[in-house]
């Protein structure tokens, strides 16, 4: 990979963990490290915002080979997804917020982020349930004769549910046009997925479908991209739905209030040496980029979250009777 | 207008809609071979497979598959056999289907039916035969729709493909033979009940089987002389208030007759409406709180049998109005 390319990646994953920490700021009260005023209000952001920190290097060498036509689905977790594909962070934060302004209008927040303009189909509070809705876009893709793709995200828990094997089954007896992504950060809520998960776990599945896998270290930028680039061509000549196993780890707890305790502290020291971004940085300089060419691209990405902040701080509130917009149209009026 | 069955009849509409727009497909087990009551008899043969899709047996999937196709540019129509198994994609069709317009700001629109047969299927015991449009009603997003007859399946089969959000579309497993006349021109709107007959002395809502039922009651020599007004719902969501008010305001007594069990069941919602607009008298007849049995005798007690209806009737014609 040149420099360019690398030094692409490593913007972006600057921008998905500066939304983030930003978020996090923000739905604890304040946002005054984002350079907003201080003050003791209640929180920008309610309810619950699950952090991808650490997590950044599968979203965005992932969808560096989408394009903007291609469709995807995530998980609960899908802040970076969501940036990586190519929306606006200013109106993701505004949805965060829950104002008018917002993607969807603050009738979905964190859990069900989206930007259809995109492609992307929407972040999933409910685990493995993006699975059958990517098949089925695929699916749609495929009947309608278009050269599109779709990419799946979902994490390292969804391999125990059904809708999982439901869908790798169908994606390959059709012969889909799909990427299956796991994003495999190790934890599911707050237990260790290898504790729950019988067998070799989801690439082992995926084979036993006859579907190719690849298993690759989610925390290398580089790894994930290579192996995407290989799966992405294959699904793109149509050669049927290919499965990308990235494992990764979940730096935070599993939602913002969530400090994550749980853990053993030696294994999050340690994956806090393995931080994609650090990782990336230090290629960065051993290629010769300077220190100051990375400074810069922190302070870039930090920049245009802290305006996103402030677009979303100065936005609209939704009017109350949205919340009878858009439920149903049966053409017979809305009954209350 | 032609003779029908009940699936002869949904059958012609689908076809019609499919040869209307190439954006219609349809999807579920068995459908290839014309569906488990010949409800998709020869539209494979027409359409190919790439349109009437074989699918796994793989509710959850089915489901879900048809948000995805429906969000990337098809109208499908969901097969799930009976209501029973469309349980295994409860998370697809509440949770995926009845949310995403409103969950994405109306991003997304969801234009699928998912048809899931209800009913008494005679001789096939506790998990071949129930009824659970009410549960189905209770959820936001959701369109509820069940048709009695051969017409009506065929008009309201062609608006609920019609409709931009999703459709949970229940036929009853009893009434795929039903014969009928069919006018393929007719259009059924949602949310406009069905006068079945007009009356002074008491007002009978129901829907689906019940309709058969009603009719049969209302022929028992014991109700000779009563004039009901008969009105079948058609669809539950949204469901025909004006209509059900104006004849129970008129009448003074409502009776909502259903198969489904009486607990809980979509006759509350009619009744409770009814009662507060029009403070008519009301009683409600649905089946007791068990599961359908297998055997003649026990399937009997979930059955909506003539002579119970008749006897909600006369019970209800006891009291003054």
């Amino acid at each position: 990979m040149n420099n360019e390319r690398l030094l692409e990646l490593y913007r972006l994953m600057q921008r998905i963990r500066a939304f983030e920490d930003a978020a996090e700021t923000a739905s604890q009260g304040g946002v005054a490290a984002w350079g907003l005023a201080a003050s003791a209000k209640p929180a920008l952001v309610r309810g619950p915002l699950h952090l991808s920190t650490g997590q950044e290097a599968v979203a965005a060498a992932v969808c560096s080979h989408l394009e903007r036509r291609d469709l995807l689905t995530s998980t609960h977790r899908g802040h970076g997804h969501t940036l990586a594909k190519g929306a606006d962070p200013a109106r993701m934060m505004c949805e965060l917020f829950g104002r008018a302004t917002g993607y969807n209008q603050g009738k979905g927040g964190s859990m069900h982020i989206a930007d259809f303009s995109v492609g992307m189909l929407g972040a999933n509070g409910v685990v493995a349930a993006g699975i059958p809705i990517a098949t089925g876009a695929a699916h749609a893709l495929k009947v309608r004769g278009l050269p599109q793709i779709v990419a799946c995200f979902f994490g390292d828990g969804a391999a125990n549910r059904g809708p999982f094997l439901e869908g790798l089954n169908w994606a390959q007896v059709y012969r889909l046009p799909v990427l299956f992504v796991c994003e495999d950060n190790r934890i599911s809520a707050t237990t260790p997925t290898d504790a729950m998960t019988a067998g070799e776990g989801v690439s082992a599945r995926a084979r036993a479908l006859g579907l190719p896998s690849l298993k690759v270290d989610g925390n290398d930028v580089e790894a994930v991209h290579e192996a995407a680039a290989r799966l992405v061509a294959e699904v793109r000549a149509g050669s049927g739905p290919r499965l990308l196993h990235a494992v990764t780890y979940r730096i935070k707890g599993h939602v913002s209030v969530d400090p994550g305790s749980y853990r053993d502290p030696d294994e999050v020291a340690a994956a806090m040496e393995a931080d994609p971004l650090r990782l990336a940085a230090a290629r960065l300089l051993e290629r010769g980029v300077s220190q100051a060419e990375i400074d810069r691209i922190v302070e870039a990405a930090r920049a245009e979250i802290a305006h996103a902040l402030e677009v979303a701080e100065a936005a609209p509130w939704p009017e109350a009777g949205a919340a009878y917009e858009q439920v149903q149209n049966t053409g017979a009026g809305v009954w209350r | 207008m032609s003779m029908m069955t009940y699936a002869q009849a949904a059958c012609a509409a689908l076809a019609e809609a499919m040869r209307a727009d190439p954006a219609v497909v349809a999807l579920g087990e068995d459908l290839g071979r014309g569906g488990v009551f010949g409800q998709y008899r020869g539209l494979a043969e027409e359409f190919g497979a790439a349109r009437v899709i074989d699918t796994p047996i793989s509710e959850a999937n089915i489901m879900g598959a048809a948000v995805g196709m429906a969000l990337a540019g098809l109208r499908p129509v969901v097969e799930m056999r009976v209501i029973d198994f469309a349980l295994c994609a409860i998370d697809e069709i509440v949770n995926q289907a009845a949310k995403n317009r409103f969950m994405f700001g109306g991003q997304g629109r969801v234009p699928l039916v998912a048809r899931m047969p209800i009913g008494i299927w005679s001789a096939s015991a506790a998990q071949h035969s129930q009824s659970l449009e009410a549960w189905f009603a209770h959820m936001p997003g959701l369109v509820v729709v069940t048709p009695a007859t051969p017409q009506d399946n065929h008009g309201l089969l062609k608006t609920a493909l019609a409709c931009g959000d999703p459709v949970v579309y229940m036929e009853h497993k009893e009434l795929w033979g039903a014969q009928g006349e069919v006018d393929a021109a007719q259009n059924i709107p949602l949310g406009q009940a069905s006068v079945l007959t007009e009356g002074s002395d008491l007002t009978i809502v129901t829907w689906s089987r019940g309709v058969a039922a009603c009719r049969q009651a209302l022929a028992l020599p014991v109700l000779g002389g009563i004039h009901a007004e008969l009105i079948d719902l058609r669809t539950l969501w949204p469901w025909d208030r004006a209509t059900v008010f104006r004849s129970a305001a008129k009448t003074g007594r409502l009776l909502v007759v259903h198969e489904a069990v009486q607990v809980a069941g979509f006759g509350a919602e009619v009744a409770a409406s009814a009662a507060q607009e029009t403070g008519c008298r009301i009683r409600r007849l649905g089946a007791p709180r068990i599961p359908v049995g297998y055997s003649q005798v026990l399937e009997n007690e979930s059955r909506l049998a003539p002579e119970k209806i008749a006897a909600e009737v006369q019970a209800l014609l006891a009291q003054p109005r």
